[in-house]
């Protein structure tokens, strides 16, 4: 690959390379939502693409989730490709069943005849402090369930070659950025590692392949999304103390894999998983529990999840940072297994 | 058991035609001119000198908290605010047509509705500076407000939910034999969402006293009305689900006032609901995290300067006699100083406690979330070098 220009980019830039690049190369790839023409989307994803492609590829929709959703999952069986935004994953309270029951179920009951391949970009997550109905990450909710594959990248690498995997493929695709991470003003300045050198030339990432972020021999700590930065710094911190930390991101929640996981954990006995989601019933479950399914008796101590509390994450920055799954959390948790 | 006929209603044709738009014209009223002159005195509503003095005060103190908490956000002061700049009249005339036994939901740029009905200054900045004195104690974003006392119900995020919500406190109150309505404000763009559609058409069968008052500003964030929506506003929709509706001068106090007050008479004699469009332009930005120049034109926004509601008004209580200059500027002077002197105290006021946090998520904490506080405040003992201003906020 061509690294030669050494361009370092946002994830929201990276999204939009390989959003720009498909349009260009597929007629039948659109994008749609609210205030993405005039505005680029909330996360600059479609930044000056209304310009280049016009107001007929690059749609401003009425405020109605179900509407756009629903007319991008109708687009999609008539052989589209439609790519939507919806600025917060918190909104998908309000279009819950034309995810859930319509497009992530045509495949199925029609034996796979009417395909949905469409990419819904959900903005999710807190931490730049915008109170309980806009900072929920929610991906668990739609883990939870089957027909639609789901992934949340952590940095601009990953965005570029999952957007470009995810618009090329025949599956129904939920591609959940948080926005911490996209490099977009209002959410404030990027985590400096979610970005990324990233090649000139269009490249896919298969799904259900995690990456080992650093390799290490103590512990192992299954982070997705902004959890994958703050694990970092701790694992970082405490390698200085002389605990060698293994950070794994799996990147997509489905398909999940496990098995890089479970192998990690072989390796290490012990087990810490950071989510920003809720803690019950959610990703940092998942994971343990597959691990334990498959290597009960591997452990040398009790894993440990650090995840969101079950309340409503607060407006107020000061507390906000009280419930996140920081890296101070994380890096008790990993003390804590060392016991 | 009765026939019914759903066709009793319906005229046969003989000739093929396609029913449109602008065969029915949906007049817009308006009792005042921009030069504050009253257009049809007949008309005109009774207001006391002291209702219309009390609605030009709350308009001049709500354009003024704005210009204020949009510098404060720029300074870093608050992290979020949303001006209601040009649409005063819209949201205080039709509070103050209302008693204040009505329940109000509204969407986010109703402000003017709640200092009308007395909603404080200090109220108002703590809830922005998300401390411990704020009424929602830090847990809502800026602008959220609610407060049960005023009847003012909590403000949600995602849009056009409190419709079909403010169609069933209507049922409520209908039920409970009270002579009280709900008012429900939403945007011209909330409406596209099924909500609008299903709230409506709900409080029409269901017979609910709730008067729909729906701020048409011609943007939604950056998207105009042109690309919002195809049909004649959004009084049209009234109709098409069976429900009384107005549509009125959003810039012209008499007029909303008028509005308002009608509304609330047929909603609660009848027990149905009324449907008011106010044709009205968010001379303000969407928010702070918005800038409009990339979306419309200044020559555009200068032709609502000058359809102004608050300067409107002033003009005809001046006709009235009712307009004493010194008075308004002391009065604006001394909002001023309040406004700025809350702001310094609320800034200082420390967040609420961490077992906040695990508060009113149900009516008592189960014990799956006492044990996380515990958790939590067992790590921010241990590391209060990573919480600096909430390590001591630990009961
Ligand atoms: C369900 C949902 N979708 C999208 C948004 C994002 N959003 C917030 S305000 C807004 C525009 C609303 O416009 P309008 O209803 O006309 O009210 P105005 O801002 O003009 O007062 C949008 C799209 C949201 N808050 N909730
Ligand atoms: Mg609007």
């Amino acid at each position: 690959m061509n690294m030669s220009n050494n361009r370092v980019l946002t994830m929201a830039r990276a999204g939009r390379e390989a959003v720009k690049w498909e349009m260009e190369n597929d007629k039948n790839v659109f994008m749609l939502g609210e205030d993405v023409y005039k505005f680029g989307g909330v996360f600059g994803t479609a930044d000056g693409l209304g310009e280049i492609f016009g107001a007929d590829r690059i749609l401003d929709t009425p405020i109605s989730e179900t509407g756009f959703i629903g007319l991008a999952t109708g687009a999609a069986i008539a052989g589209m490709r439609p790519i939507v935004e919806l600025a917060f994953a918190d909104f998908i309270g309000v279009c819950y069943s034309a995810i859930v029951n319509l497009a992530a179920k045509h495949h199925y009951l029609s034996n796979g005849e009417f395909k949905v391949p469409m990419v819904l970009m959900l903005g999710s997550g807190g931490g730049y402090n915008n109170g309980g109905q806009h900072s929920q990450a929610l991906h668990a909710c739609l883990a939870h369930m089957p027909g639609m594959k789901v992934i949340a990248p952590s940095n601009a690498y990953d965005a570029k070659g999952f957007m470009h995997a995810a618009i090329r493929s025949d599956d129904f695709v939920v591609y959940m950025g948080q926005k911490r991470t996209s490099g977009v003003g209002f959410f404030g300045a990027p985590i400096p590692d979610s970005m990324s050198e990233i090649p000139d030339e269009p490249y896919t990432i298969e799904f259900g392949v995690a990456r080992t972020v650093k390799e290490g021999t103590d512990v192992t700590v299954v982070a997705i999304s902004w959890a994958v930065h703050q694990a970092m710094d701790a694992a970082k911190e405490l390698e200085k103390e002389g605990i060698s930390v293994e950070v794994i991101d799996p990147r997509t929640l489905v398909p999940l894999d496990r098995e890089s996981i479970i192998n990690s954990v072989r390796k290490t006995g012990r087990l810490v998983v950071a989510d920003e989601d809720y803690q019950s019933y959610g990703f940092t479950s998942e994971v343990i529990a597959s691990v334990i399914e498959s290597e009960p008796n591997v452990f040398k101590s009790a894993p440990i999840r650090v995840a969101n509390p079950d309340t409503t994450i607060p407006y107020s920055r000061p507390m906000e940072q009280q419930v996140l799954p920081t890296s101070a959390r994380i890096k008790q948790a990993i003390l804590d297994v060392m016991k | 058991m009765q026939d019914r006929n759903h066709l009793s209603d319906v005229q046969p044709t003989n000739s093929v035609c396609l029913i449109e738009n602008g065969l029915i014209e949906i007049p817009m009223l308006q009792l005042l001119d921009e030069n504050g002159h009253e257009t049809n005195k007949e008309q005109s509503p009774e207001i006391d000198e002291a209702t219309a003095k009390r609605i030009a005060a709350t308009m001049q103190y709500i354009r003024l908290l704005d210009e204020r908490m949009v510098g404060a956000q720029r300074q870093g002061r608050i992290s979020f605010y949303l001006a209601c700049t040009g649409e005063e009249a819209s949201t205080v005339a039709s509070a103050a047509a209302l008693s204040s036994d009505d329940m109000i939901m509204s969407q986010y740029r109703e402000q003017g509705a709640l200092a009308y009905r007395g909603y404080t200054t200090e109220q108002f900045m703590n809830q922005m500076f998300s401390n411990e004195l704020d009424p929602n104690k830090g847990r809502q974003m800026p602008i959220h407000y609610g407060d049960k006392t005023l009847n003012f119900m909590t403000i949600s995020s995602p849009l056009g939910t409190q419709i079909p919500q403010a169609a069933g406190y209507a049922y409520g109150q209908k039920m409970s034999g009270k002579p009280a309505l709900t008012i429900c404000y939403f945007g011209e763009g909330a409406a596209s969402e099924g909500d609008f559609h299903a709230g409506v058409n709900m409080a029409a069968v269901l017979n609910c006293p709730v008067i729909f008052f729906c701020r048409n500003n011609g943007y939604a964030i950056s998207t105009p009305v042109e690309e919002q929506f195809k049909g004649d506003g959004i009084a049209s929709r009234g109709i098409g689900y069976g429900v009384k509706t107005i549509r009125v001068d959003g810039n012209d106090v008499l007029a909303v006032f008028a509005a308002t007050k009608k509304a609330r008479e047929v909603a609660l004699a009848h027990n149905c609901p009324v449907l008011i469009e106010a044709m009205t332009y968010r001379l303000a930005a969407h928010s702070t995290s918005d800038d409009p120049s990339g979306y419309r034109s200044k020559s555009e926004e200068e032709k609502w300067h000058a359809k102004d509601p608050v300067e409107r008004f002033n003009k005809w209580l001046d006709g009235k006699g009712w307009f004493d200059k010194k008075a308004t500027d002391a009065y604006l002077e001394k909002s001023r100083a309040e406004i700025l002197a809350a702001v310094k105290k609320a800034e200082k006021v420390p967040v609420a406690y961490i077992d906040d946090i695990v508060e009113d998520v149900y009516d008592t904490p189960p014990w799956h979330l006492k044990k996380q506080l515990v958790e939590l405040k067992a790590h921010i003992a241990k590391y209060p070098e990573h919480y600096p201003k909430t390590s001591g906020r630990v009961k």
